[in-house]
This record gives structure tokens, C-alpha cells and sequence, in this order.
């Protein structure tokens, strides 16, 4: 107990402290120093502060203050499947980015083994090249580790590093095509105006194959549900990876590299790895398995409306719903159990906004008898792969999508 | 055992937030010039903490240290090393050392 006293007074210190450094933050000190938000996490602190703090962004839950890590408050995905641009999470890996990126002098490199490199204005990648546009969820690889048991350290996400947005921006594949890929290309290499604190530490680099590179959906974005992108979330541009976890959307990127060898950097060789297990799933201690680089998403579900602890009116009809996501393809369905996952019914599913972004369910549904249910949601996407029912652990804690259960009783 | 009954209810369309703004495309992008919070939290006092200081604020803040769950001085070792080997922080073994004591005593997993 006293660990949380020491955890609340600091925070509020440091956060009063921060005040003092911008005109809008001097505005909103007061309120947000007393706002917490109880993430039900046990095995270490449970409540983050919800901040105003950062510019472009409001109420978002303080994982990190510096580089920021903000998480989408869980309240934001009840109230529609797009994300607003001022609560899309948050995550950088090195905080030394410019918080006033000139666009004059901003260039979009892309060399390497390429026949013509290119540096490209933001009046050109603007102007020059189609168009398209999605909607894709963006989630870190470590979405949920709050909730892996034993404990793991890490980013210390709830279930908010996860937002979806519709993305405006340029086929990568056709800025690719004007610079002309030479034969023998294996990958396509990303990095963006952030720099390492300290020049020995690994820059923030990743890489993805060649054909994925060019599949035509992976986008240079520049606009975020009709606006530019807010600084934090990339802006002036940012890699979109429809379907793959977000460590690969690279932000305030500025430089291409397309490489013929496999990419040695730190973060695309060495970080991000998951047991190639089922489910990336393994026993704590477990050593006997080979890890392999996070990809794509796997499918999630997720009730909106109710939480735990809530009680229901028994026999009353009773709406649910919430959002799923198939991962790297659409949602096939989404079944809701009253009873533990012993029997599962069916939901209907709302606007299909394209087989990347979250999908709204919703249904009605009663309980029989007074007692308590866990109710169960779970996502079935259209490759056939449904979320499983036991805890996924896995020591850096990444690609939880085990099956959400909220604890209601009925009264 | 428990059976629940589904009622079919149509979607409600005033749930999707309307896009703001999706309708004008973009021409254009305008410079921003914006105040991202510094930190200037300290860890809490006691032995080690000059070298937890000294150590690990180069590159994140001490929340992000302070927000970890607890665990065991294995656990802490292999954060530690890792900040040395992966990211190249420059720590001398007498501070690692120190700094892994001062995480056991706050937040050490028993
Ligand atoms: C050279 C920069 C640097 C220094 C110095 C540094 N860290 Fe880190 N630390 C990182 C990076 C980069 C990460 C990866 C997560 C991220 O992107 O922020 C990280 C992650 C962590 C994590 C999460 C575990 C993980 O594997 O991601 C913990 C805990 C942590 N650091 C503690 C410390 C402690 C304690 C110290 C002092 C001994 C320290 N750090 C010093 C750069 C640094």
C-alpha cells in the first residue's frame, strides 16, 4: 500500500511539475492531476493518471511520459469504430523527435538498390502519386501485457494500444516504382526523424519484405480520418502496414532503403520476437522453442458496454456490444457466451468499414436467474482463425488474444 | 447449464462517430509547432538511488521505470543487461549492480 501511496504523490508531483512547460498544458494542470483511471491489473502499480498534457491529444492513460507512451482510454472504442485522431495510442522508442518538423525542408528519401533515388518534397508525395485510402486498426505487438500472468516487463499497456483510423496517403508501391527496384531487392527498410539519445544505441529501423512492400496497400499516410496526422501519431507521414502490428508504422518517416540483403539492424533482427508456438503461447521457464519476428495481427473481440463488476437486471433484456478485428484479414463472426464459453451465440455485426478496421457487434441478450456469469466475446475472422480460450504468456509479452471474459452478476 | 436468450436488435447507426472532416480532401499540410512534456522526475530517494538516476533517465522517463510490475532479482538482472547489451547503455558493473539492489528493494518480487 504504501508502494501506491509513493506511486499517486509522485506522479502528481511530476505532472505538475511538467505544467509549468507549455500554454496548454498550464490549462488543464489542475483537473488531470487528480484523474486516474484503474487499469484492474495485479503484481505491480494499477493506475495511471489520464492526461491532457500532451499536445493534440486529451484524456489519454500515462503509460510514460517520456518518449511517450499514451493509451486509448478503453471508454473511446464504445463509442465507434473509428479512433478520434486525439486519443489514437501512442509509442515511440526514442524521444528525441522534433515536435516542430519543418516542412519546407522535409525530404522523403528513398535509395539503396534503386535505380533512381529519390528525395521527395511533401508538395510532390502530395501531388504526384494516386491516392488511396483504408481503414486499418494500428495495435503494438504488446497490446494487453498489463494482463499476462506471471507479469512481464515491458510497456505496461491495458487494452488501448490499439486505435483505428481511415488512413489517407500514397500506394508505397508506387513511390517504389518511380525510383525502380533493381533485380535482386529482398527487403524495403524504414526510418523516421527520431533519433538515438546516445550514438551507439540501435536507430529505430524496420524492414519488410520486398513483395509485401509492394502489394499495393501498404500506404505512406498523410491524412488520419480526413485530418493531417497529429505530431504524436507520425506526422507529416507515416508508414501504414495494413493488418501488421503497429512497431512497423514507421512515424515522421523520412527515409526508404531498399536493401539486397537481409536487415541486420537491431529492431528488425534481434527485437520483437515471439515463440514460434501456437499462439506464440509458452510455459513460464519454457526455453525450448525458436523465436520468430512479430507480424501480422490476430484476431480480437471486445465487450464495450459492460464491465466487470457490473450487475444486470435478471431476465431483462440487456444490449451488448463492442468491436473485434480479424487481425490481417475481416471478421467472419463474433459469438457471445452467457456461461463461461460452455455455449456461444451468435451477433450481428455492424458496417463493414474494410477488412483491416474494427468491426462494431452488437446483441440483446438475458440472464435466466440471479447469480454470476463471466461473459465471453470471441472473434472468428475470415480465415477460419478464432481467438483461444486459455492465457497467452510469453516472456516479452507480445500478441495476447486470448478470450476476454467480463464478471457480471445478475440481481 | 446457464442458457441466455438473444434478442435480434438492429445495429444502431448513431454508434459510428462521423468522420471528421472526410469529406474535403487534403491539399495541403500545415507546420505545427507544438510542447511534448520533458520530464524532470527523479526516483524516489534511498540506496542506489544516485545510480538509477545517474543511469536510467538518459533514455525514458521514471515512470516508465516506476509503472513495472514487480519482479524477481533475476528479472531486474536481465532488464539491466539488457539496457547495456541491446540498447548500449553505458553502466558500470558497480551501478548495475547498485541499481538492480535499489529495483529489488522497491519493486522486487518476493
Ligand atoms: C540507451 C538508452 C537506455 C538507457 C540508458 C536505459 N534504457 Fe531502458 N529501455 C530503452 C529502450 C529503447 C527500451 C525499449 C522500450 C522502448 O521502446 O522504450 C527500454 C526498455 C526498458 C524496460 C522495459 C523492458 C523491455 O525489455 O522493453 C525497462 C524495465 C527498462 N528499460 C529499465 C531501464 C533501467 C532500469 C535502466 C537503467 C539501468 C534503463 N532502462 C536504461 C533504452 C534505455
Amino acid at each position: 500500500m504504501a508502494k501506491e501511496y509513493t506511486f499517486h504523490d509522485m506522479t502528481r508531483r511530476r505532472l505538475l511539475g511538467a505544467a509549468g512547460m507549455g500554454g496548454l498544458s498550464l490549462l488543464t494542470a489542475p483537473a488531470f492531476a487528480q484523474r486516474m483511471i484503474d487499469l484492474h491489473a495485479t503484481g505491480g502499480p494499477g493506475t495511471r493518471p489520464l492526461t491532457d498534457d500532451f499536445p493534440q491529444k486529451r484524456a489519454m492513460v500515462l503509460q510514460r511520459t517520456s518518449p511517450p507512451w499514451l493509451e486509448t482510454p478503453f471508454d473511446t472504442f464504445d463509442k465507434g469504430v473509428f479512433t478520434p485522431n486525439d486519443q489514437h495510442f501512442v509509442s515511440w522508442h526514442w524521444a528525441d523527435f522534433p515536435s516542430e518538423p519543418d516542412l519546407d525542408s522535409y525530404r522523403l528519401t528513398v535509395r539503396g538498390h534503386v535505380n533512381q533515388p529519390l528525395s521527395l518534397t511533401i508538395h510532390e508525395i502530395l501531388n504526384d502519386f494516386p491516392r488511396i485510402e483504408l481503414a486499418a486498426v494500428a495495435q503494438c505487438a504488446g497490446n494487453s501485457r498489463i494482463y499476462m500472468q506471471p507479469r512481464v516487463a515491458g510497456a505496461q499497456w491495458a487494452n488501448g494500444s490499439m486505435s483505428n483510423a481511415l488512413w489517407t496517403g500514397i500506394p508505397l508501391k508506387a513511390v517504389l516504382d518511380r525510383a525502380g527496384v533493381k533485380a535482386g531487392a529482398l527487403q524495403v527498410r524504414f526510418g523516421g526523424m527520431d533519433k538515438v539519445i546516445l550514438p551507439e544505441s540501435p536507430a529505430f529501423l524496420k524492414s519488410i519484405d520486398i513483395d509485401h512492400a509492394r502489394d499495393g496497400e501498404v500506404m505512406l499516410a498523410f491524412g488520419m480520418n480526413g485530418e493531417q496526422l497529429p505530431l504524436l501519431n507520425g506526422f507529416p507521414l507515416k508508414l501504414v502496414v495494413p493488418g501488421w502490428c503497429a512497431v512497423y508504422w514507421i512515424k515522421m518517416l523520412s527515409d526508404i532503403e531498399v536493401l539486397d540483403q537481409p536487415d541486420t539492424n537491431y529492431w528488425t533482427a534481434r527485437g520483437y520476437r515471439l515463440p514460434n508456438t501456437p499462439f506464440g503461447n509458452v510455459k513460464p521457464g519454457d526455453s525450448n522453442f525458436k523465436l520468430i519476428p512479430v507480424t501480422r495481427n490476430v484476431p480480437r473481440s471486445f465487450i464495450t458496454n459492460i464491465r466487470s463488476g457490473d450487475t444486470i437486471k435478471t431476465g431483462a433484456p440487456t444490449e451488448a456490444r463492442g468491436i473485434a478485428f480479424g487481425g490481417d484479414c475481416g471478421v467472419a463472426k463474433v459469438d457471445l457466451s452467457l456461461d463461461g464459453g460452455k455455449n456461444w451465440l451468435p451477433t450481428q455485426l455492424g458496417k463493414d468499414e474494410g477488412k483491416y478496421s474494427f468491426r462494431q457487434w452488437q446483441t440483446r441478450f438475458a440472464l435466466p436467474a440471479r447469480g454470476d456469469y463471466d461473459l465471453m466475446i470471441r472473434c472468428t475472422n475470415t480465415k477460419g482463425e478464432a481467438q483461444p480460450a486459455f492465457p497467452i504468456w510469453n516472456p516479452a509479452g507480445y500478441m495476447s488474444n486470448t478470450i476476454e471474459t467480463t464478471h457480471v452478476s445478475a440481481a | 447449464m446457464l442458457r441466455g436468450v438473444l434478442f435480434p436488435l438492429a445495429l444502431s447507426v448513431t454508434l459510428l462517430l462521423p468522420l471528421a472532416g472526410s469529406a474535403k480532401p487534403i491539399t495541403d499540410l500545415k507546420s505545427l509547432k507544438l510542447d511534448v512534456p520533458a520530464p524532470d522526475q527523479m526516483f524516489p530517494d534511498g540506496p542506489g538511488a544516485d545510480a538509477i538516476n545517474a543511469n536510467c533517465l538518459v533514455c525514458h522517463s521514471e515512470d516508465h521505470v516506476m509503472n513495472q510490475p514487480t519482479l524477481t532479482k533475476e528479472g531486474w538482472e536481465e532488464v539491466v543487461e539488457k539496457m547495456i547489451k541491446a540498447y548500449k547503455a553505458p553502466i558500470s558493473e558497480e551501478d548495475a549492480s547498485a541499481i538492480v539492489d535499489y529495483l529489488v528493494r522497491i519493486k522486487g518480487k518476493k
